[in-house]
């Protein structure tokens, strides 16, 4: 019997493998975060004004959407993203077929997990400066804090998504109670992660405000990456 | 036990009026204070509730007892329901006290939040197919778990801008009727939660007769 | 050869019922096999014959009774019981975007199959696909598809195989194909359990079969004469319908 994380990594490098070939899944979330942030940006802006850099009160305005149109961007695909990964298991029954590999059932988790993290952090790189590009906000202010509100926040989000995710490939209506399960769920990560960064991209910055929402952002994670371990198992097996 | 719960939850409620009269008014709000008395136990049995829930939850989905199933969706129900009160309760109020329907502070918006995941627990458990009791258990836990990052994230998040909930510390003479009703209150959802499970139990035990029949 | 330090030759199943509310999939069945036997599960659609082999193969937990592999039930066992069982579903458990090649080496690695490249040409030898073994498996047709299932099922060399309709979709070169490799895997010492409809085809090779009917399982009698499967079958079903 191989170990989990050994299991986990021949799990992740299948998926992405089959993902570089054909690119899939990464363009069209990739595009979709990008339709994201144009139709919540012609949503929520509200004129040239808005985006007149010389205005200071809209300065900051235009921080605050800047950060809350990022990360609706990142949840909205991440929750695109979940559902297309595991309907490809769910042709053939493949996921099936996992959970009866002599592996512990978290191997799965893993790496279903490290796939879609990979996965998220790829649109990601585009998605955040394309933000910035469109918003004038200033990525390089605080660049780690930043890297970490982004990565604290998507594994916290990808943590919850693919167990959801996973546990719901064999109901009903498993599309539409996906993101009803998930998003009340997310919404600290989602809060601390715009909080986070709209507090760096303000004009004047407070990166220690943006540390306090990254300390909770790590809890959360804790909390919830422990969760799915303990849980899948009894879950998945049935 | 049930019965004695309702009777106790009928002299509670049936007595509050007289009780909550005989409270003083709230400096700034009146007569509307009172509703205070109602919301708070209401408040506090919902979110009471969602860990009842959630720890039933891991217990039926470690140990695989009927009974914890039941409760958890005895007590997930009740969620919801108690919820509604509470969600209506705050906005009437918070109209009256401060002329706006909501405010975004931290128990009231977790309620929101817990609400939201105990309806979509209700949902799943429906609608979802077989094997759902296993799902809508991770559900209630992950809910459980997140009620307090709810909390603490919209307190920060509120920390930037003007406090608008009441003040935590009461005077004698407001604490003995919120006590009455408390108590009255949590006597009700008592003898509902076991009430709830054991319909479910005996929803089960009637499918398994009916298997036993065919035999 | 993969090294396994647990390893079983009888599976029981005592008193084996599945419920989902008040439908019944499965209702008493009991039975044993033990290596080197092909046992039949044969019975209409929705009998159970698919539910009765997610039992066995632990995808399902029984509402009541219990399934012994070598006197021990499967959480005594733990994760390792799965190394020894090899299942091919109904929906074949391949990966359409993958070659063929590459899900025998992906399922391999999962079960921890030493000297895997060896393993996997000899797998697609016997599933007559060494030429095909770049292609990608969802340009193969149902009859291919389901050979390399059955390759993919079999490529950590279990104990216990489990098939459910492994004749659907074979042209008649491969159906006899199969039926010798299974008995060719039956003079190895496996257990092999299939549920079909094809009673031409399994007629002959399976040792005993039991006919489902509305979740029981009935013992077919021993073949009187030159009775076929099948009218052993109807037999047996006239019998449960009674």
């Amino acid at each position: 019997m191989i170990g989990v994380l050994r299991a986990a990594w021949v799990i992740a490098r299948k998926d992405l493998v089959v993902e570089a070939r054909s690119r899939e899944l990464l363009y069209t979330t990739l595009f979709f975060a990008l339709s994201v942030v144009l139709v919540f940006s012609f949503a929520l802006v509200r004129g040239a004004d808005d985006l007149d850099i010389n205005k200071a009160v809209d300065a900051t305005l235009r921080s605050q959407m800047a950060a809350g149109i990022l990360w609706v961007g990142i949840a909205f695909s991440g929750t695109l993203a979940l559902g297309r990964t595991f309907e490809r298991e769910r042709q053939a029954e493949t996921l099936r077929a996992l959970l009866l590999a002599p592996i512990e059932h978290t191997a799965v988790y893993l790496g279903k997990l490290a796939t879609l993290l990979v996965l998220m952090v790829g649109v990601e790189l585009i998605i955040v400066p394309v933000v910035g590009f469109l918003f004038g906000a200033p990525l390089a202010a605080s660049p780690w804090i930043l890297i970490g509100l982004l990565g604290t926040g998507t594994l916290g989000f990808a943590a919850v998504g693919t167990l959801f995710a996973a546990m719901l490939v064999r109901a009903h209506s498993r599309d539409v109670l996906l993101p009803v399960l998930l998003y009340p769920i997310a919404i600290p990560v989602v809060l601390a992660g715009v909080r986070g960064t709209a507090a760096i991209f303000a004009p004047e910055a407070d990166p220690a405000t943006a540390f306090m929402w990254l300390t909770m952002l790590v809890f959360f994670d804790a909390v919830f990456v422990t969760l799915a371990l303990w849980t899948f198992g009894p879950v998945m097996g049935e | 036990m049930v019965p004695a719960l309702l009777l106790v939850a009928a002299v509670v409620l049936v007595g509050s009026p007289f009780v909550v009269n005989g409270a003083p008014y709230e400096a700034s709000m009146g007569i509307v204070s009172k509703i205070f008395y109602f919301h708070v136990p209401f408040a506090a049995v919902m979110l009471t509730s969602t860990f009842v829930s959630g720890i039933a939850s891991a217990v039926y989905l470690i140990r695989r007892k009927p009974m914890a199933d039941y409760v958890a969706l005895a007590a997930g129900e009740l969620v919801t329901v108690f919820g509604i009160f509470v969600l209506v309760s705050g906005p009437l109020w918070a109209r009256k006290a401060w002329g706006v329907w909501w405010v975004w502070e931290p128990r009231l918006t977790m309620t929101l939040v817990m609400w939201m995941i105990f309806a979509a627990y209700q949902i799943l458990r429906r609608f979802g197919g077989p094997g759902t009791d296993v799902l809508g258990a991770v559900v209630a836990i992950f809910g459980m778990a997140v009620a307090p990052f709810v909390y603490w994230s919209v307190n920060m998040w509120r920390g930037m801008h003007p406090q608008t909930s009441v003040v935590p510390t009461l005077p004698e003479s407001m604490r003995d009727p919120l006590m009455w009703c408390m108590a009255g209150i949590f006597a009700l959802y008592a003898a509902l939660v076991l009430v709830r499970a054991r319909v479910e139990r005996n929803r089960a035990a009637l499918e398994a007769a009916y298997i036993a029949l065919e035999d | 050869m993969t090294t396994t330090s647990f390893d079983f030759d009888t599976v029981e199943v005592r008193d084996v019922s599945k419920h989902y509310g008040r439908r019944r999939a499965l209702a008493h069945v009991s039975l044993t096999g033990r290596g080197g036997e092909i046992l039949g599960l044969l019975g209409p659609n929705g009998a159970g014959k698919s539910t009765l082999l997610s039992v066995l193969g632990t995808l399902m937990r029984p509402t009541s009774g219990e399934v012994r592999y070598g006197g021990k039930l499967s959480h005594e066992i733990g994760d390792a019981l799965r190394g020894r069982i090899g299942v091919l579903g109904h929906d074949l458990f391949l990966y359409g975007d993958l070659s063929a090649r590459e899900n025998l080496e992906f399922f391999g690695r999962l079960n921890g199959v030493a000297a895997l490249g060896a393993r996997v040409d000899r797998a697609l030898e016997d599933a007559r696909l060494t030429d095909r073994a770049r292609e990608r498996v969802s340009g193969f047709s149902r009859g291919l598809r389901q050979r390399l299932a059955l390759e993919r099922a079999l490529i950590h060399d279990p104990r216990l195989v489990l098939l459910d309709e492994p004749f659907t979709g074979l042209d008649d070169a491969s159906c006899t194909a199969l039926a010798d490799r299974l008995r060719a895997l039956r003079a190895s010492g496996v257990l092999i359990l299939m549920a079909t409809h094809d009673f031409d085809s399994a007629d002959g090779l399976i040792d005993r079969a039991w006919c489902l009917h509305n979740g029981r399982a009935h013992l077919l009698d021993a073949p009187a004469g030159a009775e076929s499967l099948r009218d052993r079958y109807r037999r047996a079903l006239q019998g449960a319908q009674a």
